[in-house]
């Protein structure tokens, strides 16, 4: 099988971010050049402070870039994109249900439109039984179940996630994971995915951007060579996986080296 | 004995132990019955002007100043502490308005509102909403403005319009300190209508222990000091309830 791809693209040339503080200026990132092609899984990871998460809430238009451009082709889709954020984001107040529906609610999308949209997307997830829930009665699990059944009902162009699954248990991260793979491998969606962690980074992407530690640059950009569809847990222990693990590691390491010897200086 | 029922025991004991030895050193001859009445003398009392129809005529006449007043000062205060969270502008309008409005003792307004509002109830109503505007804008306030960032952030990104954040983010977001405002406000109404019940009028409880005082039925004092306890009491254990089903999604 392979993945249908179709999704957003983005083009993103020279941005650069830089934040006023009370010394001078910090750059959070700097010569950013990055493309993404339509429907494709791009990972991003880096130390700590490189930017990662700035870079994509540039993308969401959460904050606005210092200087360069980002193109981003959504033709045809509803939304250009819909984010995912590391603590989900649920607003407590709203059963899953009603926060689910609250992009197409923020849209003027009729009610009676929007009722299969989300009965499909609950579906997606798994969560048909827990609609009338609130947040606070759902596990860690089940609430970023609910935040990305929230984004993919909008039908974004992309998808961006930020560090989505950084707050679960280990056991509860693979199995989203996987099955943000599974859901990926259905829709082709274009997916920009920010993590701290390589293992993550190269289980679930086609391709790993490496950042470097402050001003965030792109360092390298691995493609990751695994076809889908994937089987996570067989792919985490294979030798192939191990070794391409291992190289990362080392061009990150020298990365987080940096970054504490910029600290301790 | 399990700690639950010793602990519920322990709240008991000291009310009633107070009431008790109240009661005993009376009737020991220690202090004149006629100036400190004994529990017994106000229950007594008590009883007898809920028979007559008495307390129930100034119950009825003090509770609709309150809630009146409670209706009409913490549903604007409410709206202004949302937009103060919302727009500076608003923010920079009220907030030296607010601070320096807020510590004035309001019962100190009475003798403006009299001549504003004359003898009537308007006058006492005005003086609660006074009261209570002030803990419910700043409570409000207070709560939409530390809404959590990522809710903003959702907001925006999922594409909310202004109206729909104020309306299905900031409010709700507000909402448990919006109600520990309320609750601030009810006990002070109560505070402050039967001050103003002493003077001015012929009807409501602080009208009936000012009256009391002044013809010395000491145990009348008593009943009316125990009727307002009474109906906070039963005021804020309402208010307690709507709050529990108005905001389901605090957990327990």
């Amino acid at each position: 099988m392979s993945v249908q791809r179709r999704g957003a693209s983005v083009d993103i040339a020279g941005l650069r971010r830089e934040y006023l503080s009370g010394q001078g200026s910090v750059v959070a990132i700097d010569h950013v050049d990055l493309k993404v092609a339509p429907g494709e899984f791009l990972c991003i990871v880096g130390p700590s402070g490189c930017g990662k998460s700035t870079l994509l809430r540039i993308l969401a238009g959460l904050d606005k870039q210092t200087s360069g451009t980002i193109t981003v082709d959504a033709a045809g889709w509803a939304v250009e994109n819909a984010m995912v954020f590391q603590d989900s984001g649920l607003f407590p107040w709203m059963s899953v249900e009603t926060n689910v529906r609250f992009g197409l609610d923020t849209r003027g999308v009729p009610r009676a439109e929007a009722a299969p949209r989300v009965e499909a997307a609950l579906k997606l997830v798994g969560l048909t039984r827990f609609r009338n829930h609130y947040p606070h009665q759902l596990s860690g699990g089940m609430r970023q179940r609910s935040a990305i059944a929230r984004a993919f009902v909008t039908d974004p162009g992309m998808l961006l996630m930020d560090e989505p699954f950084a707050a679960l248990d280990a056991q509860n991260r693979v199995i989203l994971q996987s099955e943000l793979v599974r859901l990926w491998e259905q829709t082709g969606k274009t997916v920009i995915y920010v993590t701290h962690s390589i293992e993550e980074a190269l289980l679930m992407g086609d391709r790993t951007v490496i950042m470097t530690a402050q001003p965030g640059r792109i360092k390298q950009i691995v493609d990751v060579p695994f076809p889908h569809p994937r089987d996570l847990l067989q792919l985490s222990a294979s030798a192939e996986f191990g070794k391409l693990k291992l190289d990362i590691w080392r061009v990150l390491e020298e990365e987080v080296n940096r970054a504490r010897a910029e600290m301790e200086k | 004995m399990s700690p639950k029922t010793q602990e519920r025991l322990l709240y008991l004991i000291s009310p009633i132990g107070l009431i008790a030895l109240w009661q005993v050193l009376l009737m020991a001859g220690v202090g004149d019955r006629r100036f400190v009445p004994a529990p017994s003398d106000i229950a007594w009392r008590y009883w007898e002007m809920v028979a007559s129809g008495e307390l129930a005529k100034h119950t009825v006449v003090t509770l609709w100043r309150v809630f009146a007043g409670f209706f009409l000062g913490s549903i604007p205060g409410i709206a202004v502490g949302l937009l103060m969270a919302m727009f500076r502008p608003v923010r920079i309008f009220f907030d030296p308005l607010i601070a320096s409005l807020f510590p004035i003792p309001k019962i100190a307004l009475m003798p403006l509102l009299l001549l504003a509002f004359g003898f009537g109830d308007a006058s006492k109503i005005a003086l609660v909403v006074t009261a209570v505007f002030f803990p419910v804008v700043v409570n409000t306030y207070v709560g939409a403005a530390n809404i959590e960032k990522i809710y903003w952030d959702v907001a925006k990104n999922y594409g909310a319009s202004q109206w729909v954040v104020f309306r299905r983010i900031v409010f709700f977001g507000a909402l448990p300190m919006i109600f520990a405002g309320l609750r601030i406000s009810l006990a002070v109404s109560f505070i402050v209508l039967v001050a103003a019940e002493f003077v001015a009028t012929k009807a409501g409880i602080g009208y009936l222990i000012w009256n009391s005082w002044e013809l010395l039925q000491v145990d009348i004092m008593f009943v009316g000091i125990v009727t307002v306890g009474i109906l906070g009491l039963i005021a804020t254990v309402i208010l307690q309830e709507i709050e529990r089903k108005v905001i389901p999604w605090k957990a327990e």
